[in-house]
């Protein structure tokens, strides 16, 4: 019963040790802060962002593929969502000019994979450019600010107020983990994300629409993109071009650690989450444990490789 | 006339100047096994090809239980009960068997959620009836722990599972070792005792002899000779016949 657990939630729970282990070691090294529960809160009010993009990039990356353009498509659907706003629209009506941008942005970096065969690597490195170069041109590099009409909307309470102690982005993010984790294992999608980038040709052979599902998951992403681009709104209650930027590299590290490899046809939404906490960690927790912001940079590499080689290490046996 | 599932009538195909086959003949009867043999390029699975649908022949006809068929597809093919096994890595190997097994064809309930118990259990009965004895191997083994032999059992079940009436095999024991090779004509064993017919496709006549019940012989994309089992006293004979016709150009039938 419980080797069997284990052994099919191998790189969720490697993950998790990982967290672990590295949170120990904090608070070894600064109890004080690390057993204050202030600094938790401090933790979720940014993480759930990271969360939100970190699920649907575990369903392109297990269907062989890679996404670089999700921190610009945050850019275009949160520019999108500020000028309903600044325009005085209706704030649901932002809300849907948001997930809308987000998901349209997504079908086309889809497309640009799946029907211009370009590769994923490269085209959507191009978009993210490309993107934010139209968010920089359109607004001239300008913030929008949102305080007036957001300051007592519901708007804002929704989407960044709290609930008890708990932020509400918080619970955006776990509803969003939890469908994601419910799509990627129980799930015909999340199966056929799986067999697409275990074995494309075999799953076309089985009649899966292999373009079809690699654009879905890049629209998954543009959908997460939207979500992430309202909370982000909420949350600063000002517009910047650079919205969504500072997510690249850690929430694909994020992914990684969490124990979803590169070569596609497996990954784990559970660990992704996992992975978003301990990269989440590695920033409050150098700061915390009284080290100046340059060795930021050295224990995110650190932690990285550390925990690619602990997934290695697990690998379940092959015969 | 209705006791053939497959007929394949003056069939001819040209890939460019390659005639891959001329003129063939070509049936399969019901619960019977078909050996197909002949060398690399003789055009074995060329003439599968047609019947599964991937390929259309230049001219010639197809039949299905007697009726003419036109504007044959695979997705035509699949609806009439034809599956085929393809030879190399028709499985995700990192998935499990029973995803395997519903790849595409997912059993889904609610919201398109994947009854899981169900598979389970489908996917169960399935590697049971199939032969699969070893308690090592669940529904919820990764294919890549599985042994060649295995693993075409596994492609084998995936055929078996929507209620084929024909399954081809192309090669299927090419890469594989005698034991490992065993285990599939275990297989066809099983598929002929579904009341199935099978088309087993190979160059090693060994590997046929045993399991097939009529042997056809292909060679530069013509049918030299057609036998049944009772008309071969041995796989060596078989061979033999085989090397006359590959010297001679000679046409026994
Ligand atoms: N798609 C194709 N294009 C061109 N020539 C082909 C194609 N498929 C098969 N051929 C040729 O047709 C002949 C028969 O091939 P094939 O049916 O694959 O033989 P076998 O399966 O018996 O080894 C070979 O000469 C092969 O090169
Ligand atoms: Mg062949």
């Amino acid at each position: 019963m419980l080797s069997r657990f284990i052994d099919r939630n191998r790189r969720p729970i490697s993950a998790f040790v990982v967290l672990a282990v590295l949170l120990i070691a904090f608070t070894i090294a600064n109890p004080k802060v690390f057993l204050n529960p202030q600094l938790y809160t401090a933790v979720f009010t940014s993480l759930p962002l990271s969360i939100i993009l970190a699920v649907p990039l575990v369903f392109v990356i297990a269907a062989g593929e890679i996404d670089l353009a999700f921190p610009s498509v945050v850019g275009v659907a949160a520019w999108a969502c500020a000028l309903v706003i600044q325009a005085g629209g209706n704030h649901l009506f932002a809300v849907l000019a948001a997930l809308s941008v987000g998901a349209l942005a997504g079908l086309l970096n889809g497309l640009l994979v799946t029907r211009a065969k370009l590769s994923s690597l490269v085209s959507t490195l191009g978009m993210n450019f490309l993107l934010r170069g139209l968010i920089n041109l359109g607004s001239r590099g300008e913030g929008i600010p949102l305080t007036a009409q957001l300051n007592d909307a519901p708007f804002r309470f929704i989407f960044a107020g709290e609930l008890g102690p708990i932020p509400t982005q918080m619970l955006w993010a776990i509803a969003f983990a939890i469908v994601g984790v419910l799509l990627f294992n129980y799930h015909k999608f999340g199966a056929q994300v799986c067999c697409v980038g275990d074995n494309q040709e075999s799953a076309r052979e089985m009649g899966i629409n292999v373009e079809r599902v690699r654009t879905l998951t890049y629209v998954y992403v543009g959908i997460a993109a939207g979500l992430v681009a309202i909370l982000s709104n909420a949350l600063n209650l000002i517009f910047w071009p650079n919205t969504g930027d500072g997510f690249l590299l850690s929430t694909l590290a994020a992914v990684f650690v969490g124990g979803t490899p590169t070569w596609g046809g497996v990954g784990t939404v559970t660990g992704a989450v996992i992975g978003t906490f301990t990269v989440g960690f590695v920033t409050t927790g150098i700061i915390a444990a009284g080290l100046t912001g340059f060795w930021t940079q050295f224990f995110y590499g650190l932690i990285i490789i550390l925990s690619l080689l602990g997934h290695r290490f697990n690998q379940p046996r092959y015969r | 006339m209705g006791d053939y599932i497959v007929e394949l009538r003056n069939i001819s195909k040209a890939f460019g100047k390659t005639h891959a086959l001329t003129d063939v003949n070509f049936r399969v009867g019901r619960a019977e096994v078909v050996g197909l043999i002949g060398d690399n390029g003789a055009g074995k699975s060329t003439l599968i090809k047609i019947i599964s649908g991937v390929i259309a022949p230049d001219s010639g006809e197809i039949y299905i239980r007697g009726k003419k068929v036109d504007n044959w597809s695979v997705a035509a093919a699949r609806r009439a009960g034809i599956e085929t096994v393809y030879q190399d890595k028709a499985l995700a190997e990192q998935q499990t068997i029973a995803r395997n097994i519903f790849m595409g064809r997912e059993l889904t309930g609610f919201l398109g959620f994947i009854r899981g118990k169900d598979a389970y259990n489908e996917a169960n009965r399935l590697m049971r009836d199939i032969g699969f004895t070893s308690k090592v191997f669940s529904p919820d083994s990764i294919v890549a722990t599985l042994s060649g032999g295995e693993k075409q059992g596994v492609a084998i079940a995936r055929a078996l599972y929507f209620d084929a009436t024909l399954i081809i095999l192309d090669e299927p024991t090419t890469a594989l070792s005698l034991t490992e090779s065993e285990k599939v004509f275990g297989f066809v064993r099983q598929i002929k005792q579904r009341g199935c017919s099978a088309i087993f496709i190979s160059h090693n006549i060994y590997h046929v002899y045993d399991v097939a019940d009529r042997f056809v012989i292909l060679d530069r994309g013509r049918v030299v000779m057609s036998a049944e089992k009772h008309e071969v006293p041995s796989a060596d004979q078989l061979v033999k016949d085989l090397q006359d016709i590959a010297r001679t150009g000679r046409r026994i039938e």
